[in-house]
């Protein structure tokens, strides 16, 4: 359904709606608007961070507490509220029209699952917790202050049932509703990501979710499963976290080069290199994202046998990752490659991709595990996955589908600014936090003695925060100002890339390699 | 599916493995030396505690936020918490372990330079957490 504001629908038409465009318009609305409110808390972290404080100078946010506060928001709301709902508005557009189905399997049911997300996230938000995304207890039960624990429990707990709700339909949707004269072998590679993910999802949050109710009978004082104080065991709880946590950076992950799976064959006018390999590297991920949760945990004083097993588990997911780097770029070698907006996120996001997976086998190793745990390493690291990679192919595939949303062209201009900035900001913030860890600072400090060397990687770190800043700012207002003014689109070829836009858009052959 | 070969691409994912394979044999050689604890490791128990760090010595001897160790002597730290979970940190030593109630944890080190070194927490423990801070002072043997 293209949002059309020269033509406008009634708000109340679209929010009642459960035809699968209008939910996936409802994700991408609430998913970009989470983006904003969680980008702007990183903001405040890294503003913070500019200076140490002496004397007073150099502090901006009033106590630590409050910046606590921040982090633990922040995480929350850009894991849970801006990418995975953002991956489920492109997979309502798309994998139905993909899988040639008239809408998804339980049109009802994916509207009650996005519907549980305004409650979850308005929870998270009241509350503003403290105890990190990871809530690890026994603070997160004897420590953490008030109400806003247990809505950010709450929150958490509406979240994962919500996924669990979209996993099925998404499942079903492409096993059971796809067209008759297709086979699970023509399926395309986005609707492949989505069948991956949601499996992942099914086998991985319950097991979460559990550990959320133990740990709010924890905090009620009935039980202690986690409370030490009680017998219980607070590194069960890490286990049942990771359980379910690690494999969740796949769901993260999967349906982003999904996109890019998209995009990359369109904009080289070339066949994807090769489908086979696609889905096996899909299937093969969503199979190791179980063999590695405890490389998490290797502080905690694991024996080294189990420091070892969880090594091998997690080295054995970057031959996975390495093929779909291949494969990206042997679809571009030779290609007639058009650099639109949404190539270059997509061509951006896999350079970080490939640089955020050499530094995680720095973190696998043993040895050196120790020396880049829980320090700006980490922080460094997991964002070049969640900003480099997810953010950048869910980005490009924003702008790819922004023509199929709202039947106008964004500014071209505007979004290649916008690209080179968050590219150059993205280098900036997180290459330098790596090099931060290995100085030795630790994560989720609101302050921090003097180093000179701190001091300086801190300052890159925030100006180029401040840069990313600034291209979502003129993301923004293109987004906006096209929605409603840009000129209108060319659908049959927006891109001007020769041949049809064809599938997401009307196609009856929706063939990958059709090009 | 398509026509072409397909062999770039198994010799660049063998080489993936392979060098997944060195990496992992490497990591593993090297922490199975650094995990022996030398026999005569002095003990030294750290208590870490919302929010700052105990140091009790094999004599008894007790300090807070700072530690005596002297140069070239092996040092084994049991690390315990009294209440939340706080990550024993030692950068310049790549000495760090968790500090869990309700479990002793075991890390050793040997210190090759004189001088005076940060220890850090480095697992959020709440709020004055940025400053569970304390010193290192690695000191010659007082003969």
């Amino acid at each position: 359904m293209v949002l059309e504001l020269a033509k406008p629908r009634p708000i109340w038409q679209i929010m009642f709606s459960t035809h699968h465009t209008d939910v996936g318009l409802l994700y991408l609305i609430t998913s970009l608007a989470f983006l904003f409110l969680g980008g702007t808390l990183a903001l405040a972290i890294r503003a913070e961070l500019f200076l140490p404080n002496i004397e007073g100078t150099g502090q901006i946010i009033v106590d630590s507490m409050t910046f606590n506060r921040i982090f633990t928001v922040h995480g929350t709301t850009l894991i849970f509220l801006f990418i995975i709902p953002f991956a489920s508005a492109v997979g309502n557009y798309f994998v139905p029209i993909m899988v040639r189905y008239k809408d998804m399997a339980y049109p009802k049911l994916n509207a009650i699952a996005f519907w549980m997300i305004p409650p979850g996230g308005a929870l998270i938000w009241l509350g503003f917790a403290d105890f990190t995304w990871y809530a690890q207890p026994p603070y997160s039960i004897i420590s953490a202050p008030g109400p806003a624990a247990d809505m950010w429990i709450f929150g958490l707990k509406i979240l994962g049932i919500s996924s669990v709700l979209g996993a099925i339909n998404f499942i079903v949707t492409i096993l059971k509703c796809k067209h008759p004269d297709m086979s699970i072998g023509q399926v395309p590679l986005l609707a492949w990501s989505f069948l991956a993910t949601s499996l992942i999802i099914l086998v991985a949050i319950p097991t979460f979710a559990a550990a959320l109710l133990m740990l709010l009978t924890d905090r009620l004082g009935v039980s202690g499963f986690f409370n030490p104080a009680m017998g219980g065991d607070p590194i069960a709880y890490s286990h049942l976290f990771w359980f379910t946590f690690h494999p969740e950076v796949y769901v993260l992950v999967i349906p982003a080069i999904g996109m890019m799976y998209e995009i990359i064959p369109r904009f080289s006018r070339k066949p994807i290199y090769s489908y086979n390999s696609g889905v096996f590297a899909f299937v093969l991920l969503s199979m190791v994202a179980f063999s590695s949760w405890a490389h998490h945990m290797f502080a905690t004083g694991m024996s080294f046998t189990e420091k070892t097993v969880f090594m091998i588990g997690t080295l054995a997911a970057v031959p996975a990752s390495a093929m779909h780097v291949f494969n990206f770029v042997a679809t571009m070698w030779n290609g007639r490659i058009k650099f639109s907006t949404p190539m270059m996120w997509a061509v951006g996001g896999i350079a970080l991709f490939f640089a955020a997976g050499a530094g995680g086998v720095v973190n696998s190793a043993m040895p050196l595990d120790f020396s880049t745990h829980d320090s700006y390493w980490v922080v460094g690291h997991f964002h070049l996955f969640v900003m480099g990679t997810i953010a950048f192919g869910s980005i490009g595939y924003l702008y790819y589908m922004f023509p199929y949303v709202t039947g106008r062209m964004y500014n071209e201009t505007m979004g290649k600014i916008h690209f080179f900035l968050s590219f150059v900001g993205t280098i900036l913030v997180f290459f330098t936090q790596h090099v931060l860890g290995l100085y030795g600072m630790p994560r989720r400090v609101f302050d921090y003695p003097p180093i000179p060397e701190w001091i300086a990687m801190n300052q890159i770190a925030s100006v180029g925060a401040m840069i990313i800043g600034v291209s979502m700012a003129i993301f923004l207002y293109n987004m906006i100002y096209s929605s409603g003014k840009g000129k209108l689109a060319d659908t049959d070829d927006p891109f001007g890339l020769g041949g049809k836009y064809y599938y997401p858009f009307e196609s009856k052959t929706p063939h990958h390699t059709g090009y | 599916m398509s026509g072409h070969s397909n062999w770039p691409e198994w010799i660049y994912v063998a080489i993936v493995i392979a060098l997944m394979a060195w990496v992992g044999a490497e990591a593993w050689e090297a922490e199975r030396l650094v995990e022996h604890i030398p026999a005569d490791a002095e003990v030294i128990k750290v208590t870490g505690q919302q929010w700052f760090w105990t140091f009790e010595h094999e004599d008894g001897t007790k300090e807070i936020g700072e530690l005596h160790v002297e140069v070239g002597k092996a040092y084994k730290f049991e690390i315990m918490s009294k209440d939340v979970i706080h990550s024993f940190n030692i950068h310049d030593y790549v000495v760090l372990m968790d500090a869990i109630p309700g479990r002793i944890n075991t890390v050793w080190f040997a210190p090759t330079d004189v001088g005076s070194f940060d220890i850090q927490c480095r697992e959020y423990c709440g709020l004055i957490h940025y400053n569970m801070r304390g010193t290192l002072y690695v000191e010659e043997p007082s003969a």
